[in-house]
């Protein structure tokens, strides 16, 4: 297996020897890596090795997993006192002096909560992320309100959440799991990781997995029933908790965590677009939040810094918005920065992205930066495209905004301004998409791309055909990309604000007309868009609003959302509008 | 002939550069005695009764006091809002405190921005407020309309990245005129504004109606014309995500012909500029 590098040793507890890994220099910090089930120690392989880096990380196989020995007998061997115990051994072993930090998944995290919670590891924890592992006494007594105070939306949740632990139900019937596991399942368990969980192929399930997915059900057998129906009732955490949500999960509801703030005083949440095995679907971004939280826990801020709109779902993750200067992508981009994302802004004005970065800095940005670039430009996109890539990283989301504004008469249109308007309109959102989503794709690790099209894209107009059409092309483009990145998990948003109260009008062309007259159009329409008042600060929510919930097509105005509507119900009418030549 | 009048206004001056600096003098006391937990009430309360202790009994407006992201006027809809409420104030949050008090017949209206304890953002818009000073000064030497000069400072803010929350205010007024009132020994209020400054400012407005020009900055059509000699409280508020800031100050336009003489700041010695002359 691929633990590279890794110094091995063995800890004796209780009856059995537990197969330890150690990467990295011992001297920083520890993380104790625990893994589910059916796991070993190998489902971390991603994450450790990011990590090693900066820490002293530790994996260890649990009883009965791995190379671990297992306990005899095997009923009564995994209950949570003597994970516990075994947990203890091996954080004495690997950090005697320091507290460790720890994270869990799946069934360690349901230990670790056990760990985090019981009085006898006071001051042995000095973190603890939990992914996709609920603590089964915070479960208990979830269920138990639920049952007892039963409102139709509780009974909804509680429903839910029971639908998805069919396999616990299963995983309680004498020997028909080991069978399974042993047999057939345990063959056809890699393949069904790939298709149902899209974990990639590779090194990853180890040989060991039937033998740890048998002895593993002991931990169901041995632990849910008696902690479901007592549930302890001073299960309080005793460290900050970093808790990461997969919003996809296909085994547990959200739901679980809406009463945590409860157990836990200082509670920081994360989500993440993903499916239930995240240390293989999502190593980077898994890897990011543990060392940004352990980092701020040894650095005294257990509380994140950020608090924004999807600050839970965005924190630390690279944005880059084009048109980042001003109007709509300024406003997206403090909007980022504001959920404390790392920012990019690109504009063609470098002084203007400049400020934007500086004041995402200011309003809670893990880091920002501002990129002069013109997005009409090939090669200034390829150019900055390559610089990204080195020096921040791969995208997490895209935001391309850029656009110009172009009106007048289709006969008054020239070549050059149809050129100047795709070259910016379309091409510059072509060139992004390209450039930064292809990286994206090959990453493999998710992403979003939003596209600022516009309510033009299915309102038309006799004054604005140049506009309109590089806007549809943008509509049609992001509906077509987000049918190609769906396999890739990477989601593909066009949003269509309307009349927004940005600088678009004072920097519009307007065809056919002299530069006194295109002076005074310019003001007038700054006017009217002034008049209507929309800020674009609603787009830049609408914007995050979108990526969270990963929506198609976002009409964001309420005339645009009204035209979209209409071109769906009576699109004659559009057509009628159409021809109506607004006197500016 | 001109240095009788020259001393004359001086004079007058003095008595408003006089309650300027009480009311000034004023928000730096009531600011230093906030603390978590007071609410926009009573920092009202504090303001009213430092300046009522100190002889003053009239009010262009009543003290208000804002905190948080009601600095910026976050999701003012309606006037009522502008009026102090039981909102505390927290470690960090930023504020502000605009009074107007009238003082031996000299009116004052200013405001005053800060925060409790550190918040970068809030004294970034205050540093970038000095670029507003600058620009509204010069461009009323120039003798630009009025209309036009607000149109600047909206550009001005938007490059900056800010939004305009001056805009919030009655008739989006960047700035009024104030003038001497008459000392009655009644002076009632009316939704927070003394009758008596009420009655001046729609005096002025008839004055102004008739001879084309009006007592309040505002982006509209009745503000297009060039500034009219007086007093001008001078009011740019910036907004930024939930953060506000704003100076207010009196800049006297006079009907002069040299440029320095026909405009200028009432006063210099003030919390903000010395806090810009201290940052450089």
């Amino acid at each position: 297996m691929t633990l590279k590098g890794a110094r091995e040793r063995w800890v004796r507890t209780g009856g059995v020897e537990l197969c330890v890994a150690e990467l990295g220099d011992p001297q920083q910090p520890t993380v104790v890596l625990v893994h589910g089930y059916p796991d070993s120690k190998e489902v971390w392989s991603e994450v450790a090795v990011r990590l090693a880096d900066r820490f002293h990380v530790v994996l260890y196989d649990v009883r009965g997993h791995g190379r671990s020995t297992a306990p005899r007998p095997l009923r009564g061997g995994f209950t949570l006192a003597k994970l516990t115990d075994d947990f203890l051994a091996v954080a004495d072993a690997v950090s005697p002096d320091r507290p460790v930090h720890l994270v869990g998944h799946d069934w360690g995290s349901v230990q670790s909560w056990e760990f985090v919670t019981v009085a006898r590891t006071e001051g042995r924890i000095a973190s603890f992320t939990s992914i996709s592992g609920p603590s089964l006494d915070h479960f208990g007594h979830w269920i138990d309100a639920r049952v007892k105070r039963p409102t139709p939306r509780r009974v909804g949740q509680l429903l839910g959440q029971g639908a998805k632990s069919w396999y616990v139900y299963l995983l309680h019937t004498p020997l028909l799991p080991e069978l399974a596991w042993r047999g057939p399942l345990g063959r056809r368990w890699p393949t069904i990781l790939e298709r149902a969980e899209r974990v990639p192929a590779g090194d990853y399930p180890t040989a060991s997995l039937p033998s740890d997915a048998a002895h593993g059900a002991w931990l169901y057998r041995d632990n849910v029933r008696a902690r479901l129906r007592r549930p302890r009732p001073d299960a309080y955490a005793h460290a900050p908790v970093q808790l990461i949500t997969p919003q996809g999960d296909a085994f547990l509801s959200e739901r679980l965590y809406d009463d945590l703030d409860r157990w836990v005083p200082q509670l920081t949440r994360r989500t993440l677009p993903a499916k239930h095995w995240v240390p293989r679907t999502r190593p980077d971004q898994v890897a990011a939040w543990i060392e940004e939280f352990v980092t701020s826990v040894a650095g005294g801020r257990p509380e994140p810094a950020a608090t924004g709109r999807h600050a839970e779902r965005f924190g630390g993750q690279l944005v880059l918005v084009t048109g980042a200067g001003s109007g709509i992508g300024r406003a997206t981009a403090f909007a980022f920065a504001e959920a404390g994302a790392r920012v990019i802004a690109v504009d063609r004005d470098a002084e203007a992205a400049a400020r934007t970065a500086e004041l995402s800095r200011l309003t809670g940005a893990a880091e920002a930066w501002a990129e002069p670039a013109d997005v009409s430009d090939e090669q200034a996109m390829e150019k900055l495209a390559e610089k990204v890539h080195r020096e921040y990283g791969v995208l997490d989301v895209l935001v391309n905004n850029a656009g110009i504004g172009l009106s007048g008469s289709f006969f008054a249109t020239t070549t050059d301004d149809w050129r100047t308007v795709l070259d910016v309109n379309l091409w510059g959102v072509i060139h992004g998409c390209r450039l930064f989503g292809a990286r994206m794709a090959e990453r493999g690790q998710g992403g979003h791309i939003v596209n600022i099209a516009s309510a033009a894209a299915y309102q038309p107009s006799r004054a604005l055909p140049a506009y309109s059409t590089s806007k549809a092309a943008v509509l049609m483009l992001s509906e077509c990309l987000r049918a190609e990145l769906a396999a890739q998990g990477i989601g593909v948003t066009a949003v269509c604000p309307g009349f927004v109260n940005t600088n678009i009008t004072s920097t519009a062309r307007f065809t056919g007309v002299d530069e006194a007259e295109q002076r005074r159009r310019r003001q007038r329409s700054a006017r009217l868009y002034g008049l209507r008042n929309f800020p674009p600060e609603k787009v830049a929510d609408a914007v995050l609003d979108a990526v969270a919930r990963n929506r198609a097509v976002v009409p964001v105005t309420p005339e645009a959302k009204g035209a979209h509507l209409l071109s769906r119900l009576a699109p004659g009418l559009l057509r009628r509008i159409a021809r109506v030549e607004p006197r500016l | 002939m001109a240095t009788t009048s020259t001393r004359e206004r001086s004079a007058e001056l003095r008595g408003f550069r006089t309650v300027q600096r009480l009311a000034y003098e004023c928000a730096e006391a009531v600011a230093a005695r906030l603390e978590p937990g007071v609410t926009e009430r009573e920092a009202a309360r504090m303001q009213r009764e430092w300046l009522r202790e100190r002889g003053v009994r009239d009010w262009f407006h009543l003290p208000f006091a804002w905190f948080g992201d009601r600095t910026a006027f976050a999701g003012f809809r309606i006037p009522l809002q502008f009026f102090p409420t039981d909102r505390a104030l927290e470690p960090g949050m930023p504020f502000i405190l605009d009074m107007a008090p009238v003082y031996e017949g000299c009116t004052a209206d200013i405001g005053y921005s800060g925060s409790l304890g550190v918040n970068p953002v809030q004294d970034r818009l205050m540093a970038d407020l000095e670029a507003h000073r600058e620009l509204i000064l010069r461009e009323v030497r120039e003798r630009r309309p009025l209309r036009k000069i607000y149109q600047d400072v909206d550009r001005l803010m938007v490059r900056q990245g800010y939004a305009n929350r001056h805009r919030a205010y009655p008739f989006g007024v960047i700035a009024h005129k104030v003038d001497r009132v008459k000392q009655r020994r009644w002076s009632p209020h009316l939704f927070g504004f003394g009758t008596q400054s009420l009655k001046g400012l729609a005096a002025d407005a008839l004055h102004g109606h008739r001879e084309g020009w009006s007592p309040l900055w505002s982006p509209y059509r009745f503000s297009d014309h060039p500034p009219q000699p007086g007093l001008w409280a001078v009011e740019p508020h910036l907004g930024f995500r939930g953060t506000g800031a704003k100076f207010e100050e009196i800049l006297v336009v006079t009907d002069s012909r040299d440029p320095e003489e026909s405009a200028f700041w009432l006063d210099d010695d003030l919390p903000h500029v010395r806090r810009w002359a201290e940052e450089k």
